[in-house]
């Protein structure tokens, strides 16, 4: 766990770099997170990724698996690992400022 | 008379519908059971056949007599649910109303998901043991071989018994050493997973385990396609991975009807339930048991037995309009093949990881270590599947709930979020 400054706010990131509270994440937040993986500004087509996935959690308690975004989302996923060459559901997590997707069990 | 339709007759469907007959008389309920065929497949036996231990019809039985005399059963597919009427509908034009609707129709290999999967090699090598066909296909292929690179891959999660695949690959390590080609064998074993398996703590013992017997683990690789013609597996992100045989675990759905049944399934066709009571999301006089339930556990037969006692309880309360309270706690209890006649067992539960110790109790078999007690349970688990667990009989010593006397409980229960 550590503690940082991401867009002016003090936050803290698990030992993965996910945002522990989910409801401090703000857009300009966003942009800094993405830089941190290596993404220098998002595209608009980006962004719908982020947006789905945050609506998701906040609708499910947890974000969608790379499969279920690939179905639900409107991106392929083919795209999406264009879009976020490190993994699509990881990578996009971590930007909109959610718990890595479980996965399963 | 209280109606109440199952869904699926394999393991979840048959224990439940067994244990309503026993507490409903006929008069009280009429309990119907519906399944597209009459094959109750021990699934669990699919994991020896590549190995020439067993046939398909060794761990095949007629449904129909795995039920209760007093249970319906039904051989017709189902096209829907419709939630609204409360009815099902069969593709033969039937119609089933209900009171009482148990979704239990597991879940089905969705081959199609993945490029290439099915295309050239398939079935010559390129190969699944998750269905009986492939299972036998793949004994020949391995008795024919004599060398060379062999894949095991999970494309992707959630698949039915997550530690079938590290299972293969430890019997398959001790089956090659036994014929005496092991060393000209390379085994890989590749999963979209960050470590060899679900729960941290299993998943670093179970990583040693691999790397003991010489089994390289690839993680976080996302199968995009597979060339059969090329003998390759390419992710999303373009990796490749070379092989001679590869053995795949294909992504799985629900059953094809949950897709057309409004409101009834999630994205891949799972049925969203709480995971405390087994209740549907969408109505509350749907519960959902098994694989076919969306939930935060692994779809093992262990799990279909400990839900179907919490399932019939809370059957029982919403019938006579009380509040469901009766909690499942995600208990799984898995036997995991380590190949030489020994075997590991893990027991863990929604908020428990698995431990070291033993089970039931602190005198009982051990919990992840290589056994061969362990492996003498697994065996016999087979005789009790068929004569206690499907007719709904307490297994002895087990219990619906985790067990936690015997565990080692060495750092604070913590909830693990990120897997």
């Amino acid at each position: 766990m550590t503690t940082t400054t991401l867009a002016g706010i003090n936050v803290e990131l698990n030992d993965e770099g996910f945002l522990v509270d989910p409801s401090q994440w703000t857009d300009a937040m966003a942009a800094e997170l993405a830089r941190k993986e290596g993404i220098e500004s998002l595209t608009e087509r980006q962004w719908q990724v982020i947006n789905f996935m945050r609506t998701q959690y906040l609708a499910k308690g947890t974000g969608p698996s790379v499969r279920v975004l690939g179905k639900t989302s409107g991106v392929s996923i083919k795209e999406l690992y264009q879009l976020f060459p490190k993994g699509p559901a990881k990578t996009a997590a971590k930007i909109a400022g959610i718990p890595k997707p479980k996965g399963c069990i | 008379m209280h109606r109440i339709v199952i869904l699926g007759g394999g393991t979840g469907g048959t224990l439940a519908a067994n244990r309503l007959r026993k507490v409903y008389r006929p008069d009280q309920a009429d309990i119907t059971v519906v399944d597209q065929d009459d094959r109750h497949l021990y699934q669990p036996g699919l994991l020896f056949i590549p190995f020439g231990v067993g046939s398909t019809q060794d761990i095949t039985r007629p449904r129909g007599e795995q039920l209760h005399p007093g249970v319906n059963y039904v051989t017709t597919a189902i096209e829907k649910v419709e939630l609204e009427s409360n009815t099902v509908r069969l593709v033969d034009g039937t119609n089933l109303a209900y009171d009482v609707l148990v979704v239990a129709t597991g879940a089905v290999l969705s081959t199609n998901e993945t490029e290439g999967l099915t295309d050239a090699g398939w079935m010559e090598k390129v190969f699944t043991f998750y269905t009986p066909k492939g299972a036998t296909a793949l004994a020949r292929a391995l008795g024919e071989f004599t060398g060379g690179r062999i894949v095991v891959n999970i494309v992707d999660m959630p698949i039915k018994c997550p530690v079938a695949p590290l299972e293969f690959c430890f019997l398959a390590d001790s089956y090659f050493k036994k014929r005496g080609i092991r060393d000209r064998v390379e085994l890989t074993y590749v999963t979209p997973l960050d470590g060899a398996f679900t729960k941290p703590v299993c998943s670093e013992q179970l990583g040693g385990m691999l790397a003991d017997r010489g089994i390289t683990l690839v993680t976080e690789f996302n199968t995009g396609s597979v060339d059969g013609a090329k003998g390759r597996l390419i992710a999303y992100d373009e990796r490749e991975i070379p092989f001679d045989l590869a053995v795949i675990i294909p992504v799985h759905s629900g059953a094809p009807y949950v897709f057309n049944s409004e409101g009834l399934g999630d994205e891949l066709g799972f049925i969203p339930v709480d995971e405390h009571t087994l209740q549907s999301k969408a109505s509350p006089n749907v519960f959902a048991l098994g694989d076919a339930a969306a939930l935060p556990a692994s779809k093992a037969g262990s799990v279909a037995h400990f839900e179907g006692e919490v399932l019939v309880d809370n059957i029982q309360h919403f019938l006579d309009e009380r509040n469901l309270d009766a909690s499942f706690d995600g208990h799984v209890n898995c036997f995991i093949e380590s190949g030489s006649s020994k075997a590991l067992l893990i027991d863990f539960n929604y908020e428990t990881e698995p431990l070291t110790g033993h089970f039931p109790g602190p005198v009982g078999l051990p919990l992840m270590k290589e056994s061969h007690l362990n492996h003498l349970g697994k065996l016999a688990f087979q005789w009790m599947y068929w004569h206690s667990l499907l007719p709904g009989r307490d297994l002895p010593f087990v219990t619906s709930h985790m067990p936690r006397a015997g565990k080692h409980f060495v750092a604070p229960v913590k909830k693990e979020h990120s897997r």
